[in-house]
């Protein structure tokens, strides 16, 4: 593409509720003439309140939008060069296609005879020739939508927005749909910007991605990009599946995580804390002596191309797909090729592990009671008096189909010699000065590495229990 | 159940129906029947005559009645209809807290008692602000403070339904404010401010305690003169309202056969629709 | 342009003030005023030590009651038979049991009056049945249609689902459909009760000289006694109140032309 100045420009916006809710925080995105933009994340990260305030529907509380080069900011919705394909059309029940479409041409006086010749020029383009007189509740899902384009662009946009136009649409029509609204993108070459929290709709279409997560950009880039270099967990994690896990720099390219000790790609200092990302088709089942780690299979589930097979390794899980078979109860070797195994730096040094849940609903790690239980966790939840736990809307908690992932701070963990007294036993791995204290990496005897912060000197190879006080963690509830 | 035991249950089912609607019409229709003929009272056998009917529409003070009820019935709909739309547009697109507050006051009329309605109306107008019951302004007001908060309350589902997005769709095409309101809200609630209209002509026309409390001396609406001519007035003038109840009790049947059947129509013509529409996905 | 679609609301909210909200306030002053305008409890003090006036709230009490369960004896069955009747035009029969709603109240009462005199021959005989038969001619309609529209409403497979476990006819409705319903119980009695205990036109008319609450307020008005009058009102309106709060306030009150909707 030979144009490619910028279009329009967020700068900082923000915006905050009434109630305080901050849905977007310090967005800032540069958008080129032409490009086709799209805003991933899971609902209601601030995508679609961001595309409404470029639309002007909602108002930022701070912050600029410029539109070639001059601000928006106080210019209501009809006054903008910008069109929006609302989420379930927002067709106008009470007028026909025609009247619908020409909506948009009559507000600017357009005259008659050219509302008519763009009418039937943008219905051919949606490929619903011959439709005006026809009512909006004959219509098909897949034809609303098609007018509901054909709405938008007849104004000739300089950005057309898209609000997750595909989603009322069954899983066929939302393909072929894919495929023409791009199409169409290249012929006409308005910028799209699109929202969608189908993060394979967003791989297929996009020019470039807008990851987003509670309100905050997470990682802007090319789809090859946000899939093959996840900047942090968050991306790894909602673009494709990911085995994630906590780990630290053992050596040159050397990293340690989920109990083995891989080579890798990706060069940080040693003692560095990091996290591994590895894509489940990545990993390579192998007989159990040649594995970089081993596990016993859990559970096998046939996905028709491939089978999904998870082994439980120590503490660890690892989710795997592969075209061959495997029983369940196997000992099995694990191994990944160096650069398949994308290394980041971890964005905070939280120890993050998974807790039991027994019989008695409390909480256990390493076999040792956490002074806490599930109602205390989740919010709004009790015990019946028939023994279930039920969630705030009165759903029954199966405590076999959840796990609680504990999280504490490096600075909250304290270490001991006395190893009864810590919930958890290890060798310290490695230790850094920090100036005003030491981080120390102690690997447990679970395969877990964690991170802690201390002001005494101990010395490698000490063996420590790790005391953590309940009220210190942070529990959050993860679907099984 | 045996299939005898079956049909003498639905016998006694429809039986039952049968004497409660005996007991609604059949007052009315007796009534309907002597409006034709001669007789004073019930009972009394008098032949043919259509003098009941003669008097009614010749009588000046039947007709001038009559026509005084319509005009105010319609004159306070059209003012409750304006202002209770308007209201619950207003309402709806408020902060909570102004929502609720006009929500609850809209509220009091609706379960209040029209005689204590008509009271508390008559001493805020008349006895506090001292407006003569002459200038129809108590009247007015008291018939459009009974009407208005029906036409809010039959609005505000509608408005409530509305896809939202259809107004900003509106905005994000060029349309003004003013316009999206009038050419794309309005014609969405039509429907609730139609039967809020209908629904406000029927309490007017239905109303006796606030005319009693609110209305000039010379003027009556159906309700009042009935109650009144009932205490004893002549006999040609109590035929005469026999008359009158029968052309409003044929009119309303009238109308509602013409509601129905443009219902009926309506479901027709959607389902026809569904039928093409499925057609459509194929 | 500073059009906005919050000031609509704007015309209609000073409208409650002068025309609702103010009333009432004016109503207060006066229930607890005398005619100099000085504060006094008088008003509030004869109401309940006068014999005659508690006679009233009892007499009111009683045709209030009487009449709504009469109401309700006949419009649950009418609504029930017809909510699950599976005849094509249940509509039109519907339509049938609420169209003399739309018919002047005071013409219907003359017809019933007429009818009544034939029946009775002197009507001042019966003043208390008289006024139940009234009231519940003028008012069984407004029973019928929310009780319609609730059981209607009834998931016919929680029916099902009783009977499959064993219950028999009698019991799924006692036990199922009759709780389920009073919603549409309680939206009916209320537009019923509190009329039966003002509408004092219908006793006029049938000859019952017998005074009700409306009948009091009737009186102090046409004896130009605002304060008495506006006490009779508070009274009234304490009682919707005590009312509403204790049915929860749940449905809202359309049912009054719940029809036309």
């Amino acid at each position: 593409m030979e144009n490619k100045d910028t279009i329009i420009e967020l700068r900082s916006i923000t915006k905050e509720f009434e109630d305080g809710f901050k849905a977007v925080d310090d967005f800032n995105l540069e958008v080129k003439r032409g490009e086709f933009v799209t805003f991933l994340g899971p609902s209601g990260c601030g995508k679609t309140t961001t595309l409404r305030m470029i639309a002007g529907l909602d108002v930022p509380t701070s912050g600029d939008i410029l539109l070639n080069g001059k601000s928006l900011i106080g210019l209501p919705p009809y006054k903008r060069p910008i069109n929006t394909v609302f989420q379930r059309y927002a067709l106008f029940p009470h007028m026909n296609v025609y009247q619908n479409i020409a909506f948009g041409l009559r507000q600017k006086k357009v005259p008659k005879d050219v509302i008519d010749r763009k009418v039937t020029r943008v219905l051919d383009l949606v490929d619903l020739e011959g439709f005006e007189e026809r009512g909006i509740h004959t219509l098909s899902g897949g034809q609303q939508q098609r007018i509901a384009i054909a709405r938008a662009l007849v104004n000739e946009p300089e950005i057309l927005l898209l609000d997750e136009p595909l989603g009322a649409l069954d899983l066929k029509m939302r393909k072929e749909m894919q495929l023409e609204l791009k199409n169409m993108h290249d012929r006409l070459g308005i910028t799209f910007i699109y929202v969608t929290h189908d993060q394979e709709e967003a791989l297929t279409m996009s020019d470039k991605i807008v990851v987003m997560n509670e309100g905050k950009t997470q990682q802007i880039g090319t789809p090859e990009d946000i899939y093959n270099e996840p900047q942090n967990a968050f991306v790894a994690d909602f673009i494709g599946e990911s085995n994630i896990f906590n780990g630290v720099m053992t050596g040159h390219l050397r990293a340690r995580f989920c109990g083995g000790e891989f080579a890798c790609v990706d060069d940080y200092e040693e003692g560095t804390h990091i996290t591994a990302v590895v894509r489940p088709e990545d990993v390579e089942i192998t007989a159990p002596e040649k594995g970089t780690i081993v596990g016993t299979v859990d559970s096998v589930i046939f996905k028709g191309m491939h089978y999904e097979i998870t082994v439980v390794s120590g503490r660890n899980e690892m989710v795997i797909q592969t075209v061959h078979n495997a029983n369940v109860g196997d000992r099995v070797g694990m191994r990944v090729d160096p650069e398949n195994i994308h290394v980041m730096l971890a964005e905070d040094h939280t120890n993050q592990f998974y807790a039991d849940i027994n019989k008695d609903f409390r909480l256990e790690f390493n076999g040792h009671h956490l002074d806490t239980s599930l109602t205390k966790i989740i919010r709004g939840s009790r015990r019946l008096e028939d023994g279930r736990i039920v969630d705030s809307s009165g759903e029954t908690i199966e405590p076999s189909r959840i796990r609680i992932l504990v999280s504490i701070q490096p600075d909250d963990i304290d270490m001991t010699d006395d190893q009864d007294k810590g919930l958890i036993q290890g060798t310290i791995s490695n230790l850094i000065y920090k100036g005003d204290h030491y981080s120390y990496v102690i690997h447990t005897e679970l395969e877990q590495d964690f991170v802690v912060n201390d002001e005494y000197l101990w010395n490698m190879d000490d063996r420590v229990s790790l005391m953590m006080p309940v009220d210190k963690m942070k529990f959050s509830l993860r679907r099984k | 159940m045996n299939k005898k035991n079956k049909t003498a249950a639905d016998a006694a089912r429809v039986l039952f129906l049968v004497l409660v609607l005996a007991f609604l019409y059949l007052p009315i229709l007796l009534l309907a029947f002597y409006s034709f003929t001669g007789s004073t009272h019930i009972g009394a056998v008098r032949g043919f005559s259509l003098q009941n009917y003669v008097t009614l529409f010749t009588t000046s003070e039947l007709t001038d009645m009559i026509l005084g009820t319509i005009l105010l019935a319609l004159g306070s709909a059209f003012i409750a209809t304006i202002l209770g739309t308007m209201g619950a547009i207003g309402a709806f697109y408020s902060r909570r807290g102004v929502n609720a507050f006009i929500t609850s006051l809209n509220q009091v009329p609706v379960v209040n008692a029209d005689v204590v309605t008509g009271f508390s109306t008559c001493i805020l107008l008349v006895v506090v602000l001292h407006i003569s019951k002459d200038s129809y302004i108590p009247l007015v007001a008291g018939h459009v403070t009974l009407c208005a908060p029906f036409v809010f309350l039959s609005v505000m589902p509608r408005i409530k339904q509305m896809d939202p997005s259809i107004y900003e769709a509106a905005l994000d095409l060029g349309a003004t404010p003013f316009i999206a309101l009038r050419d794309i809200v309005i014609p969405q609630i039509v429907p609730g401010i139609i039967s809020g209209f209908a629904l406000a002509v029927t309490l007017s026309l239905d109303d006796y305690f606030i005319a009693t409390y609110t209305k000039p001396a010379t003027f009556d609406t159906i309700s009042t003169y009935v109650v009144n001519a009932t205490k004893g007035a002549q006999t040609s003038i109590k035929t005469a309202l026999w008359a009158l109840s029968t052309v409003i009790f044929v009119i309303v049947v009238l109308i509602v056969l013409g509601m129905n059947i443009r219902s009926m129509r309506a479901e027709k013509a959607r389902l026809e629709n569904s039928v093409r529409r499925g057609g459509a996905n194929v | 342009m500073s059009f906005s679609r919050k000031s609509l609301g704007i015309p209609y909210a000073v409208f409650l003030l002068i025309f609702v909200a103010a009333p009432l306030i004016v109503l207060v002053f006066y229930a607890f005023t005398n005619g100099q305008g000085q504060f006094t409890m008088h008003n509030l003090s004869s109401f309940f030590s006068d014999p005659n006036t508690l006679g009233t709230l009892f007499y009111s009490f009683a045709i209030a009651c009487v009449t709504t369960a009469v109401c309700l004896l006949l419009a649950y069955p009418v609504a029930y038979i017809l909510a699950m009747s599976t005849i094509p035009a249940k509509s039109v029969v519907l339509m049938l049991f609420v169209l003399p709603m739309w018919i002047n109240f005071s013409l219907r009462i003359t017809a019933l009056k007429e009818i009544l005199n034939v029946l009775e021959g002197n009507l001042a005989m019966h003043p208390f049945l008289n006024a139940v038969i009234g009231m519940t001619y003028d008012f069984l309609p407004f029973m019928i249609l929310p009780l319609f529209t609730t059981i209607s409403k009834l998931d016919g497979a929680l029916r099902e689902a009783a009977m499959d476990l064993g219950a028999d006819s009698l019991r799924t409705f006692l036990q199922i459909t009759l709780p389920l319903s009073v919603p549409g119980i309680i939206s009916g009695v209320s537009m019923v009760f509190l009329p039966a205990m003002t509408n004092y036109v219908v006793l006029d008319m049938l000859y019952n000289s017998t005074y009700i609450m409306g009948s009091l307020i009737g009186s102090y008005f046409a004896a130009y006694n605002w304060h008495g009058g506006s006490m009779i009102s508070l009274i009234l309106l304490a009682l919707i109140c005590l009312f509403t709060l204790l049915t929860g306030g749940g449905e809202e009150e359309t049912a009054r032309g719940g029809a036309l909707l």
